[in-house]
């Protein structure tokens, strides 16, 4: 299969979903490739979760320059689009003295930045604002601008905004190789598709270098940066409010204590470079090694209500700062690619300032109008019960709960598959509506997703799969595998 | 010749010791601490019996059908049995206690349906 | 929003949902109502399709569903309604429900008092924190014997399962009989805690390995699971070095413990025992709410049946005694664990208690030709000698009215005296 467009866009992560949505504010055609089945696959779904006030990165960075400008605009976009985002302000602890000039520095930083509001607090202070903190604390750099935000769920929405607004999303198709057409445009080959484009973006994650490479001569080097996490179960009673970091170190700004904005806590990562990019295990010794380093902020640290580990991959340059802007010696090739932290904080002003430098790159207009995005409604775990009475009344599908832990209907998980970008895995569904992501993990409501999947989709029950690929949740029916003959010893 | 077996009776757990004839029949036995479990053991070493559970498609329902024999079955026909299950055709409705299959294998067990189905 | 009001209001119609709302109505009380989330009552029962149920109750041995079968057709004839794919949102404290259906919205049901039946879930592997990938095919022993006995789906072909309770067992001889290799069953505790009966009649029957003192330490697979990594663990249940073993498979599941699901329980402020996970409740089951009452493996997980069925029809009739003459609460005698005990239940007896208790518990290990013995300030009241306890097992021992009668302080203890 062949298909054209204007501008393709190589990964559909945070960084890319963004620069879909300002680019289908154009008049082009927009096609985003992603070699997994579904958005956010990559590092998106496997981070913190944090908005950066962006104390952090060196001033003149990059880093930093798009950190402050991309943080700044995720109160707006949250609120058009209906993600979960909450301003719950970040702390960085000094455990010793020796910290204290560490953290003079980042305020310094962050000041040159641009950041308010920065403040060293003395030891009681902090320990009044988080009691369950490490008595040993010394004092702390307050940041009331640090931000939580639901990774996924962010870059599901701009995919779906985008979608609505004309962008084509192809899944699964991993770029194999790219060539240069005669007319100057590029042809990018999948396994089983090519894909002709004016303007090429890579927002590829983790392969980001490797694609740079296939077309340029000046050759970057990446390294793959895995981080581990635990993230505990919902409650109204989290030990820490803020999110909590220890000082940075050369590795990154080390492990962090925070809840997130389901009121689950995480805790997490620490950092061990890797050579495959996609090695996503956890591991026990790096588990072990979060809980040895997240106990010297919170001394009470308890695990007993872990609902999963995981892990992302940071995808690090060793030039140590994103790379964003066309390439120079390839017209019409543009990249956002070393995108680690504080990636999720600046993809909305990576995405605006990319899309700007393309649209004026193939003259593009800008659209006179544009498909309002309608939110997701509320979580019926969230509503009111006049607001729950009034969903049930009409959707009667609001009225059965499908996975009881997270109490997500079935009305919402119909709703997951509809959206734009839709759901098409067990997985998928998790990360739009929670169903699965609570204490039973699945346990219960997995056989009944999937009912609800092939329903929706059409697709026969045993092909629904976790999260896309081979990764199917059944082997064959009972009726099948009766007539082979089994094995008896 | 010896067999040693554990009994299955209770959480005690006995571990029993059967003394068989070169013929295979049942001697003695040694190690139980109650009659129940020298039946046990009897029966165990010169032919253990088993029930069979299962549950098998039925055309028409997605709802598989759970099954089982009414009396337990030799053990070695275990295998048998689950073929015979893998042949049998069986359609809607079916009332719990409804017969499948009458004297499968010969057994004298029939098996039957423990759920109904509409 | 639509209002109701009953007398008792049972919530969940498994065994133990189902016993006492039979045991409610045979009391004399007019107006019960059982509700159940699922479509269908009868609890987990409705999947556990093999025999072995009821030998206690009904002196013949029956597959879960004609267990679960007994207690409808009964509540059938007592008239008592189930009402289906109905879930409980919240219970306060004045015995008021919030209910959630398709069919009939939001409701608001008033009761004079309620039963807490809602049963228990799997431990799940972020429970375990077992590393590795994240990939398809790793369930719960429960999950998939949903999915092959009621979907009818098989969910895998080469399989391993972690921990040896009797769902793992049964899971084991299930898969192997539906046609699926099990390559081994792996328990990190020195001893299984599942039945005998279960070791023999589902492993051993069809040759499947239990590794004891081993456990699962890695995953394998990026998208389908692929394999796992299986080692050998010391008395402090690390994994030792070396002792690695690796076997291909396409399916793990794991049987790694049993959870009350006591979300309703805690939202109704009821406290909770640290020890069983249930509600503290005492000797008529009656939660520390007067009104609310809990029975079945919502408030310990049992090890039979037949047990839940006991216990909920005396929760049943409790609910009914304090609906027609009011009776709940104290004074207390407190019962506590001591050495080699868990979780006893009733955590209190009331002073006024006229029958006969029997306390409920979990051995903390296995003990062979040792005694149960309940003392009070320094005295032993009474004793109840085993020839063996295992964890796997409840244990029971009853107090008679006259063990009662003459204690001398208010606190008894339960404790094992090992031999």
């Amino acid at each position: 299969m062949h298909t054209e467009s204007d501008i393709l866009i190589i990964g559909s992560g945070v960084t890319g979903c963004s620069l879909a949505r300002e680019l289908s504010r154009f008049e082009a055609s927009v096609t985003v490739l992603d070699r997994e089945s579904d958005v956010a696959e990559g590092a998106t779904k496997a981070n913190s979760g944090i908005v950066h006030a962006g104390y952090d990165a060196a001033p003149g960075t990059r880093k930093a320059y798009y950190n402050v400008r991309g943080a700044a605009m995720f109160p707006a976009l949250c609120e058009e689009l209906g993600v979960p985002w909450r301003r719950n302000g970040s702390l960085v602890i000094a455990l010793n003295e020796g910290d204290r000039s560490t953290l003079l520095a980042l305020k310094e930083r962050g000041e040159k930045n641009g950041v308010k509001r920065l403040e060293i607090l003395e030891r009681d202070a902090v320990l009044s604002l988080e009691p369950s903190l490490n008595p040993d604390v010394v004092c702390a750099l307050s940041v009331p601008d640090g931000a939580i935000v639901s990774p996924y769920e962010f870059a599901f929405a701009l995919a779906d905004d985008a979608a609505l607004n004309g962008v084509s999303f192809r899944f699964g198709e991993e770029v194999l190789r790219i060539s240069v057409l005669p007319d100057g445009r590029y042809d990018v080959q999948t396994r089983g598709a090519s894909y002709a484009c004016r303007v090429l973006v890579n927002c590829a994650g983790a392969s980001g270098a490797e694609i740079h490479n296939m077309l340029s001569g000046d050759k970057l080097h990446m390294v793959h940066r895995r981080g581990q996490y635990y993230l505990l179960d919902r409650s109204d009673r989290q030990p820490f409010s803020r999110t909590v970091f220890q000082c940075p170190s050369a590795m990154g700004k080390g492990v962090l204590v925070t809840p997130t904005v389901h009121g689950n806590l995480l805790i997490g990562p620490n950092a061990e470079d890797i050579s495959d990019p996609m090695d996503t295990a956890t591991t026990s010794a790096g588990l072990a090694e979060v809980l040895r380093k997240a106990v010297l902020t919170w001394p009470g640290l308890s695990v007993r209500t872990n609902i999963t580990n995981f892990s992302g991959v940071r995808a690090h340059l060793t030039v140590d700062d994103f790379v964003v802007g066309p390439c120079e010696g390839c017209p019409g090739y543009f990249e956002a690619i070393g995108i680690e932290s504080p990636g999720l904080s600046s993809a909305p002003a990576i995405g605006a300032e990319l899309a700007g430098m393309i649209a004026s790159f193939l003259k593009l207009p800008q659209k006179t109008s544009t498909v309002p995005y309608v939110p997701a409604p509320k979580p019926f775990h969230d509503m009111t019960l006049a607001e729950r009475e009034e969903a049930v009344r009409s959707d009667p599908a609001y009225g059965q709960i499908i996975c009881r832990c997270e109490t997500v209907t079935e009305a919402e998980i119909r709703a997951a598959i509809r959206r734009p970008v839709g759901a098409r895995s067990v997985d998928a569904v998790k990360r739009r509506t929670r169903a699965g992501m609570g204490r039973c993990q699945g346990g219960f409501c997995l056989p009944r997703v999937a009912e609800i999947i092939a329903d929706e989709t059409g697709m026969p029950f045993e092909e629904i799969t976790k999260n896309g690929g081979n990764s199917f949740l059944l082997s064959g029916t009972v009726s099948s595998f009766l007539k082979e003959v089994p094995e008896h010893e | 010749m010896e067999q040693i077996i554990t009994c299955i009776n209770c959480p005690v757990g006995c571990r029993m010791t059967v003394t068989l004839t070169d013929s295979g029949e049942f001697e003695s036995v040694s190690g139980n601490t109650c009659p129940r479990g020298a039946s046990y053991a009897r029966q165990e070493c010169t032919l253990p019996l088993r029930m069979i559970t299962a549950v098998i498609p039925v055309s028409g329902s997605r709802t598989p059908l759970s099954v089982k024999t009414n009396n337990p079955v030799p053990k070695k026909l275990i295998g048998s049995v689950m073929e015979e299950l893998g042949r049998v055709s069986v359609s809607l409705p079916v009332r719990a206690g409804q017969v499948i299959l009458r004297d499968v294998l010969g057994s004298g067990s029939d098996i039957v349906a423990t759920r109904s189905l509409e | 929003m639509s209002e109701r009001n009953v007398d008792i209001l049972v919530v969940g119609a498994g065994p133990a949902g189902l016993a006492a709302a039979i045991a409610a109505r045979e009391s004399g009380i007019g107006s019960v109502l059982v509700v159940e989330r699922e479509n269908e009552p009868g609890g987990i029962l409705r999947q556990c399709i093999h025999n072995g149920f009821g030998l206690h109750r009904f002196k013949e041995e029956l597959t879960g569903p004609e267990y679960a079968q007994r207690d409808i057709d009964r509540a059938a004839e007592l008239d008592i309604p189930i009402e289906c794919s109905t879930m409980v949102l919240s219970v306060s404290p004045d015995c008021t429900a919030v209910c959630l259906s398709s069919a009939r919205g939001l409701q608001v049901i008033r009761a004079k008092a309620v039963v807490l039946a809602m049963g228990c879930r799997e431990r799940p592997r972020g429970a375990l924190c077992t590393p590795g990938t994240r990939c398809a095919g790793i369930y719960s022993a429960g999950t998939a014997q949903r999915f092959v006995n009621l979907e009818g789906y098989m969910p895998g072909k080469r399989v391993v399962i972690l921990g040896s309770g009797d769902i793992g067992l049964i899971m084991a001889r299930r898969m192997t009989l539906q046609g699926a290799k099990v390559l081994a069953c792996v328990e990190i505790m020195p001893y299984s805690s599942g039945l005998n009966r279960n070791i023999v009649q589902c492993l051993q029957d069809y040759g499947i390995p239990l590794y004891l003192s081993h456990t699962v330490t890695d995953i394998r697979g990026r998208e389908r699971l692929e394999g796992v990594t299986v080692s050998r663990v010391d008395e402090k249940r690390n994994p030792v070095p070396g002792t690695e073993i690796d076997l291909d498979c396409d399916t793990l599941l794991l049987s790694c413990g049993l959870i009350p699901e006591n979300e309703l329980t805690a939202g109704a402020g009821i406290e909770l025992s640290p020890a069983t996970s249930g509600a503290v409740v005492d000797d008529s089951f009656c939660t520390g709410v007067p009104g609310i009452f809990s029975c079945g493996n919502v408030l310990h997980v049992h090890d039979l049946v037949d047990y839940v069925s006991e216990e909920s029809f005396k929760a049943g009739a409790a609910a009914a005694e304090y609906v027609l003459h009011g009776s709940c609460g104290g004074p207390y005698i407190k019962v506590l664990d001591g050495d080699g005990v868990r979780g006893t239940v009733p955590q209190k007896i009331r002073k006024e208690a006229a029958g006969p208790v029997s306390l409920m518990f979990r051995p903390a290990g296995v003990y062979r030709g040792s005694a149960a013995v309940v003392e009070c300030g320094g005295r032993e009241i009474c004793r109840k000698k085993a020839m063996i306890f295992t964890p796997g097992e409840m244990a029971l021992i009853t107090l008679k009215p006259e063990d009662l009668a003459s204690l001398p302080e208010d606190v008894v203890t339960v404790r094992i005296e090992r031999s």
